[in-house]
């Protein structure tokens, strides 16, 4: 097999007497997109958190395509393409959505210690800003102000700012949190179309939409990862079963 | 925009006609000159509170800096602006750097602590200099000589200023548009979100804050020049206070709501002061009201139809 896009190796953190990553090994290939389930409080935000550097590990490695990043910070990660959106939306409600994903393009062209022009009159980082946006479905609300966006579209926002960064890895965490059921949708046919182009390892509580995008799943319960699989193997087994399925999502 | 910015400049150009009329002319010109001083000091914090959300108690600090800056290199005979000024606003910019290493590490109140810290130790030292006068601050012979630019002659330093003025705010419209200005203002509103899209945010925000500083010293060399004095109340914590006052009064976050601030706060202190000795008293609650009820500041009573621009937020 290739190697993995993003390996992680018996990562550990622990905080105070509990331990939220306990041993978690993963893979993650080019092009597939693996759904990491678990209940609540199963310490799925902490592992993303330090995938994307925000936290580090009290032991374990992190490679991404076999170079060790285990210890660069989330903006040296970002430059080599981890991607991340966030559990509880987190864009920059004051600028409009253009500017939103303008600012992900920036991120990526160059140092910003350019101080005379405007921003929003440079070509380089205004259309790939515009692309994105379309590529989320969001094109028609270019200038409006984040803040002014509804729910649905402010995740899809993030979503447009994860993905101008023409990342390799995207970690996305819940991205239909809150959603109704149409705007979960719609996200779910988005998501499918991204994951041929750019790898996700994808937080979600929505089963339906685990099952449906899913390559592969990997539950994890109390920090471990108790099984791996495809989402029949994952439906039918009794461990997964006990530990979370069993209350009702079955 | 463009109106309210040729208006601005017309009313600028006609003050020193209409104090001359006045009795008096000479204190009034010199009032309007020290508005516009502060106008430039408030507007370089705006920079980094309005447009960066990074408060500082301790930006008095590098008015009185390049103040002193002027001031001991004149005790020393030395009184040329081409030698004076660009000291004084090195000056700033090391002290903003090396306090910037420091602070920008913090955020919250442990930053408008720390602020106010490094101002103070900075205001101990110079109370501590008996050689430039300790406490009771130094008496600037001579004004700086800046060519055949007298700026002994009120008229003319006044112009200087204002000319620094719109310098100063149109260097701020410009940066807040820009790449850099993009980044500062994302990282006020969300400094986690940047780290992960990639931007070394304390970097950006180290730049910025010497720039801020450096800004300010603009306005602390021309200080020094209007009063021919300078002592350590020119960086106390009050005074940094009051800067702060200006930008949130005016409206934080808008290009001119500084400049509005320090002629609203200056003048009702002025006038307040001529009414009664309990000036303080009457000031406190205005402020209060002020900011009350024009809750995007007095910049926001007179555009009250028109969003922010793109360039200007609200805070």
């Amino acid at each position: 097999m290739a190697e993995p896009l993003l390996e992680v190796r018996s990562l550990r953190k622990r905080f105070g007497g509990l331990t939220a990553t306990d041993d978690v090994s993963l893979r993650l290939h080019e092009g597939e997109l693996l759904a990491i389930i678990g209940p609540n409080g199963a310490g799925k935000t902490t592992l993303i958190a330090q995938l994307q550097g925000e936290l580090r590990p009290d032991s374990g490695a992190i490679l991404l395509s076999g170079a060790e990043i285990t210890h660069l910070s989330p903006p040296e990660r970002a430059h080599r393409g981890v991607a991340r959106s966030f559990q509880i939306t987190s864009i920059f409600p004051d600028f409009t959505a253009l500017e939103n994903v303008a600012m992900a393009v920036q991120a990526h062209a160059g140092h910003s210690f350019r101080f005379f022009r405007p921003a929003a009159s440079e070509p380089e980082l205004v259309e790939p800003a515009a692309a994105a946006l379309a590529r989320v479905g969001l094109a028609q609300r270019a200038a409006v102000p984040a803040q002014a966006l509804a729910h649905g579209e402010k995740r899809q926002l993030e979503l447009a700012m994860a993905l101008a960064a023409k990342p390799k890895v995207m970690l996305l965490d819940e991205p239909m949190a809150g959603m109704g059921r149409l705007e979960s949708e719609r996200m779910v046919a988005l998501l499918d179309s991204l994951k041929r182009d750019v790898s996700i390892l994808l937080i979600e509580h929505d089963m339906d939409a685990v099952f449906a995008l899913a390559d592969r799943i990997a539950v994890l319960v109390y920090g471990r990862i108790i099984a791996t699989g495809s989402a029949d193997q994952i439906r039918r087994d009794p461990a997964v079963r006990e530990a979370y399925l069993g209350e009702g999502h079955g | 925009m463009r109106a309210t910015v040729l208006a601005a400049l017309a009313i600028a150009a006609v003050v020193p006609l209409v104090t001359a009329g006045l009795g008096g002319g000479e204190f009034y010109l010199g009032f309007a000159t020290r508005i516009v001083i502060f106008a430039i000091a408030a507007t370089s914090l705006n920079l980094i509170l309005g447009y960066g959300g990074l408060v500082s108690l301790g930006h008095a600090a590098f008015f009185g800096l390049a103040a002193y800056g002027v001031g001991i290199l004149a005790a020393h005979g030395v009184d040329t602006a081409a030698i004076q000024w660009p000291v004084a606003l090195a000056a700033c910019a090391v002290f903003a750097a090396v306090t910037g290493l420091v602070v920008l590490r913090t955020s919250g109140i442990y930053f408008i602590m720390i602020t106010l810290a490094f101002a103070q130790m900075l205001y101990f030292l110079f109370v501590s200099l008996r050689q430039y006068g300790g406490d009771d601050g130094l008496t600037i012979a001579t004004r700086s000589r800046l060519g055949p630019i007298d700026l002994g002659e009120p008229v003319v330093l006044y112009y200087l200023s204002v000319l620094c003025l719109v310098g100063s705010l149109w260097f701020c419209h410009r940066l807040v548009a820009s790449r850099f200005g993009m980044v500062i203002r994302g990282a006020r509103t969300n400094t986690r979100r940047m780290a992960a899209l990639g931007f070394p945010v304390f970097r950006y925000q180290l730049v910025a804050f010497v720039l801020a500083g450096v800004m300010c010293g603009v306005a602390g060399i021309l200080q020094a020049n209007l009063t021919q004095f300078v002592s350590p109340s020119y960086m106390a914590w009050a005074r940094s206070g009051e800067l702060i006052v200006m930008v949130v009064l005016g409206g934080m976050g808008t290009l001119f709501g500084p400049v509005l601030g320090a002629a609203a706060l200056l003048i009702l202190e002025e006038v307040l002061a001529d009414w009664t000795v309990h000036w303080m008293l009457y000031l406190g609650p205005i402020i209060v009201l002020i900011v009350l009820f024009a809750k995007r500041g007095l910049i926001g009573l007179f555009d009250r139809r028109s969003p922010p621009p793109a360039g200007g937020h609200h805070g």
